[in-house]
């Protein structure tokens, strides 16, 4: 599905990525986890092209996306912070962003699903901080793609609409799709993910399931596993 | 592009700032006719605000469209688009809404004034036409400054600077380099020094076109026998085109390099 290969990154002297190697396969969901600053939105972002790698390859569905476009046809992304023009009202974005990419949706049943009705005539500028966070899902969810990329998509979220956002990830991926998710939430990341990618200082310093990173560490519960590898690698 | 082109377009003309600007326009417009009565040196007053706050207003806009709209941009670097499609579309958006409301701002009243009936209506187009061409360079030179500084307060700076250079600081230094070496013959010097600075050619352009070229003396009479002509016109113009082009090249070049 994806594949990255010797992925490096650096802003000015700020090295962030430094030899990335990774194959995501298609189906299930993947969890990208590291501490601040260790290259996960850097990652997401040079998937989507919106970063430009000083070094490696990186192909999506079989294909390099080096100077392509139409692959993110095939992609859905929930950026980090939902930072959307303030002077456009909901609807008006989800029908430009409609009109752009120009397929057909089920955003009304995600508009009914999040409880956004109320909003869809306000201007996203006056919208609270969670209230962006649901636009944002709907708009990320909206397009039937093989391949999701949410990064951090449960900031912001009340408690109902975290629970919605789990069973849609959940649906997602009975369908078959491939779904990517950074968060520091650790308990949503146990409970949904298949499979976690540990990023630290720009490398990928594991990659595996829960279980096999429970054993690796020595430690019975999954936050606690984590924050050995941190301890470990600070101190 | 188009869709592109057509949402900046939009959201600018929705905007408060295209009214105003284009409000400013009207006003003095009509503020101008009435004051003066006469059409052809309406158009020479007219002329000495065009050169230097279309540009201004250019490389402002400009730069606050470009900062003001990241959200957006970033909303559509995800889609399946081309970033030479998104930078150019709202390039465009920009230039275009602010040559309309320059345009429109001023062709209306000049139009009820009887215009059609006048002679005046050749200097009048020049006129137009310049404007918009130094809106499409200033606003494109702008976005290069934006495009290159994340910072938005170097951007502006840059951005004002490089206005600031071109309207003033470089008729300075012409004019001192002219009076240096005034030994020398300098008709061809100072031809190829008008002709490489947008502000300074159109400003020549629609000074010539207005017949008082004798105020300017011998170089005058050079000037004149070059942009009087046909040819003259069609390299000024393909200069300002030039103008337009370079800056362009260089939004889609650095923007195919940017991370966001």
């Amino acid at each position: 599905m994806v594949s990255i290969q010797n992925l490096h990154k650096k802003f000015g002297k700020n090295i962030v990525l430094s030899g990335v190697n990774l194959d995501i396969k298609e189906g299930g969901i993947f969890a990208v986890l590291g501490p601040n600053g260790s290259g996960k939105t850097t990652m997401i972002k040079s998937i989507l092209g919106m970063v430009i790698p000083n070094q490696g390859t990186i192909t999506v569905l079989g294909k390099n996306i080096k100077k392509s476009c139409n692959y993110r046809n095939q992609i859905d992304y929930l950026p980090q912070i939902a930072n959307f023009p303030s002077n456009l009202k909901v609807n008006e974005l989800i029908t430009m962003i409609k009109d752009l990419r120009g397929k057909s949706t089920n955003e009304e049943s995600l508009i009914k699903m999040f409880k956004l009705e109320p909003f869809l005539d306000k201007k996203l500028g006056n919208l609270s901080g969670g209230t962006k966070q649901k636009v944002n899902i709907v708009l990320a969810f909206m397009f039937d793609c093989p391949l999701i990329i949410l990064d951090e998509p449960t900031s912001g979220l009340d408690p109902i609409a975290l629970i919605r956002l789990k069973d849609l990830i959940q649906a997602e991926k009975v369908k078959g799709k491939t779904i990517l998710i950074t968060s520091h939430i650790m308990s949503f990341v146990e409970e949904i993910s298949d499979e976690i990618v540990f990023l630290l200082e720009g490398e990928i310093y594991f990659k595996g399931t829960i279980n096999e990173l429970k054993t690796k560490t020595n430690q019975p519960d999954f936050e606690r596993a984590i924050a050995s590898i941190l301890t470990e690698n600070h101190a | 592009m188009l869709k592109i082109l057509k949402y900046s377009f939009f959201d600018l003309i929705r905007s408060r700032w295209s009214y105003i600007y284009f409000a400013f326009y009207l006003t003095l417009g009509v503020v101008l006719l009435f004051l003066n009565n006469d059409l052809s040196k309406a158009v020479i007053t007219l002329m000495n605000v065009i050169i230097v706050l279309v540009p201004l207003i250019g490389t402002i806009f400009g730069v606050m469209y470009y900062y003001n709209s990241k959200e957006f941009t970033e909303l559509l670097l995800a889609q399946p688009l081309k970033r030479t499609t998104i930078f150019l579309g709202q390039y465009l958006g920009v230039a275009i809404s602010l040559s309309m409301s320059l345009v429109l701002g001023l062709g209306i009243p000049f139009i009820f004034y009887g215009l059609f009936k006048s002679n005046a209506i050749w200097d009048f187009s020049l006129l137009l036409i310049t404007g918009v061409f130094l809106t499409f360079i200033f606003s494109a030179l702008a976005f290069n400054m934006a495009l290159s500084n994340e910072n938005k307060i170097k951007g502006f700076g840059y951005s004002i600077l490089v206005w600031l250079f071109l309207a003033i600081i470089y008729d300075g230094i012409f004019l001192m380099s002219l009076i240096l070496f005034e030994d020398y013959p300098l008709d061809k010097l100072s031809l190829i020094g008008t002709m490489l600075n947008p502000i300074d050619l159109s400003r020549t352009l629609i000074l010539l076109k207005l017949d008082i070229s004798a105020l300017l003396g011998y170089t005058g009479a050079v000037f004149k026998q070059f942009f009087g002509t046909h040819f003259g016109l069609i390299v000024s113009i393909t200069m300002l085109t030039i103008w337009v082009i370079l800056p362009v090249f260089r939004i889609i070049y650095k923007s195919a390099k940017k991370d966001f």
